[in-house]
């Protein structure tokens, strides 16, 4: 198996891509939303290495999940904050592992109901693959190729840590 | 033997929401953890979250209420369920129909949830031993047995302004006995474990076994009041009363109003409470009502997000149900 990937190059990889492609696009003002718990933790870090303005978001996609009649909710959940307008706003949405790309799905549904922003970037520290929804990070700090079995997990917040986990 | 609770499931989940007795803190806790998530509901230009898509909640209220029907009724809309009111005393029992079949037929019509309120203590237990096991009953207020949701978002409330309820002492003010509110107050206090719950009223509007709940009773306004945090102030209940238990509103408020001269008596911070509706001058002075420590209005808000929590905790329950089988 590949060595897992150490976490600050990461960062630092991912700070310069999405920095290139705000240029690309001339996006002004941008705000950048973490999901929820390894997201935000990720958004902490990313927001401090671009220097953003605007105050950094969380989401808890909690009450957006597509599988609440099944497992439920969730007793941990968070309030969602977004201290900014979304209105017309480019948002930069970052979370710890892309999978199956319903957690994106329902972020989207999410900041959907705070306003119309003007455009949605996706940056993951990790993108897993065996996607279920065609959803893909614009910006991803490292692919791998992980079979169904191997869970991921991002431990924080100091130090972020990955783990790997083989559930048979 | 533990009695089994028919408020929770079998992995000890919240299944209806009938009274604040028998539960516990954690569980409680939990029910304040996440109200506060969906206070953020609010903020949303929308504010509605899809977790209760195409669930259907029926708020049966044999008995009068605006506050209460009207904040359930939002806090259902903004879960995004479908929501239907049903006027009592306007439906078919006054036909002659019972209960049981006003309720097998609302089954009957796939609802997944009953809000119920009446005026006979007991009714929400009942009507939650015969319901279909996918369905949910919340206790929207019954005689003068329980009103949890309320207990709830006073509790909420409470801790919104105070952070902790260890240090705590709370007030509950004039008629204890027909209250169902102070009921469920007094046990929600003390689950989680404030420092002192005081009961203030005259003799005949405090229940004889009032001190066996824990509480300590006051028959003195100013005695009472003297360094509480928290003043909760009740109506009277004139609807529930038979005889003669005062001698006149204007009496009463000359020995149990709350007004700036008895308000002092507490802690500089104290907060004053009132689940309304409010009878000016009977129980409470207007310039107390509107003044700077009345959270009554914050009250009101805080009863959307609380009845949310409650509503999705025990649809949650169902979830559970499903996923087993």
């Amino acid at each position: 198996m590949t060595p897992l990937p150490d976490i600050d190059q990461l960062l630092a990889a991912m700070a310069r891509n999405l920095k290139t492609r705000l240029d690309n696009l001339h996006v002004r003002e941008p705000a950048m939303v973490g999901i929820h718990t390894g997201g935000v933790w990720v958004a902490q870090r990313l927001h401090r290495l671009l220097d953003l303005t605007q105050p950094l978001g969380s989401l808890d996609i909690s009450f957006y999940r597509d599988d609440f009649v099944r497992i439920g909710i969730n007793p941990q959940v968070r309030p969602s904050h977004l201290p900014f307008s979304v209105d017309d706003r480019h948002i930069i949405l970052v979370d710890d592992v892309l999978h199956t790309g319903r957690t994106i799905r329902a972020a989207l549904n999410e900041i959907f109901d705070y306003g119309r922003p003007a455009a949605i970037t996706l940056a993951v520290l990790i993108d897993r693959g065996g996607r279920e929804l065609p959803i893909q990070a614009d910006v991803a700090g490292q692919h791998l190729a992980l079979d169904s079995h191997t869970h991921i997990k991002l431990t924080g917040p100091e130090p972020l840590a990955l783990k790997l986990q083989t559930v048979r | 033997m533990k009695r089994h609770n028919i408020q929770l499931d079998k992995n000890g989940r919240l299944r209806h929401f009938l009274t604040i007795e028998g539960l516990s803190r954690k569980l409680l806790v939990e029910i304040l953890d996440t109200a506060e998530s969906f206070s953020g509901v609010a903020e949303q230009t929308i504010k509605k979250v899809p977790l209760l898509r195409g669930k259907t909640i029926v708020n049966l209220f044999f008995e009068s209420s605006t506050r209460t029907r009207t904040t359930f009724e939002l806090a259902a809309k903004r879960l995004s369920a479908d929501v239907l009111n049903i006027n009592v005393a306007a439906s078919a029992t006054s036909k002659g129909e019972s209960l049981l079949d006003t309720l097998h037929n609302l089954q009957a019509m796939h609802c997944d949830m009953f809000v119920v309120r009446h005026d006979r203590s007991g009714t929400a237990h009942f009507i939650a031993r015969h319901v279909a096991p996918h369905i949910s009953v919340i206790n929207a207020g019954d005689g003068r047995h329980a009103h949890p949701t309320q207990a709830m978002l006073d509790m909420f409330t409470i801790r919104r302004h105070k952070k902790e309820f260890a240090p705590l002492s709370v007030a509950i003010v004039g008629d204890i006995l027909h209250s169902r509110v102070a009921r469920s107050q007094i046990h929600a206090l003390t689950t989680l474990g404030v420092h002192e719950v005081r009961v203030i009223g005259p003799e005949t509007l405090i229940p004889a076994e009032a001190e066996a709940l824990g509480v300590h009773v006051y028959h003195d306004l100013r005695e009472g009041l003297r360094d509480v945090d928290v003043i909760i102030m009740l109506r009277l209940q004139h609807e529930r009363m038979r005889g003669a238990l005062l001698p006149s509103e204007h009496e009463y408020f000359r020995r149990y109003g709350l007004t700036g001269e008895t308000l002092a008596y507490a802690k500089p911070d104290a907060i004053v409470m009132h689940p309304g509706p409010i009878n000016r001058g009977v129980e409470i002075d207007s310039a107390v009502a509107d003044g700077p420590r009345s959270v009554i209005l914050e009250q009101v808000t805080h009863g959307i997000a609380v009845r949310m929590a409650v509503m999705s905790m025990a649809m949650s329950s169902h979830a559970s149900l499903e996923g087993t089988t």
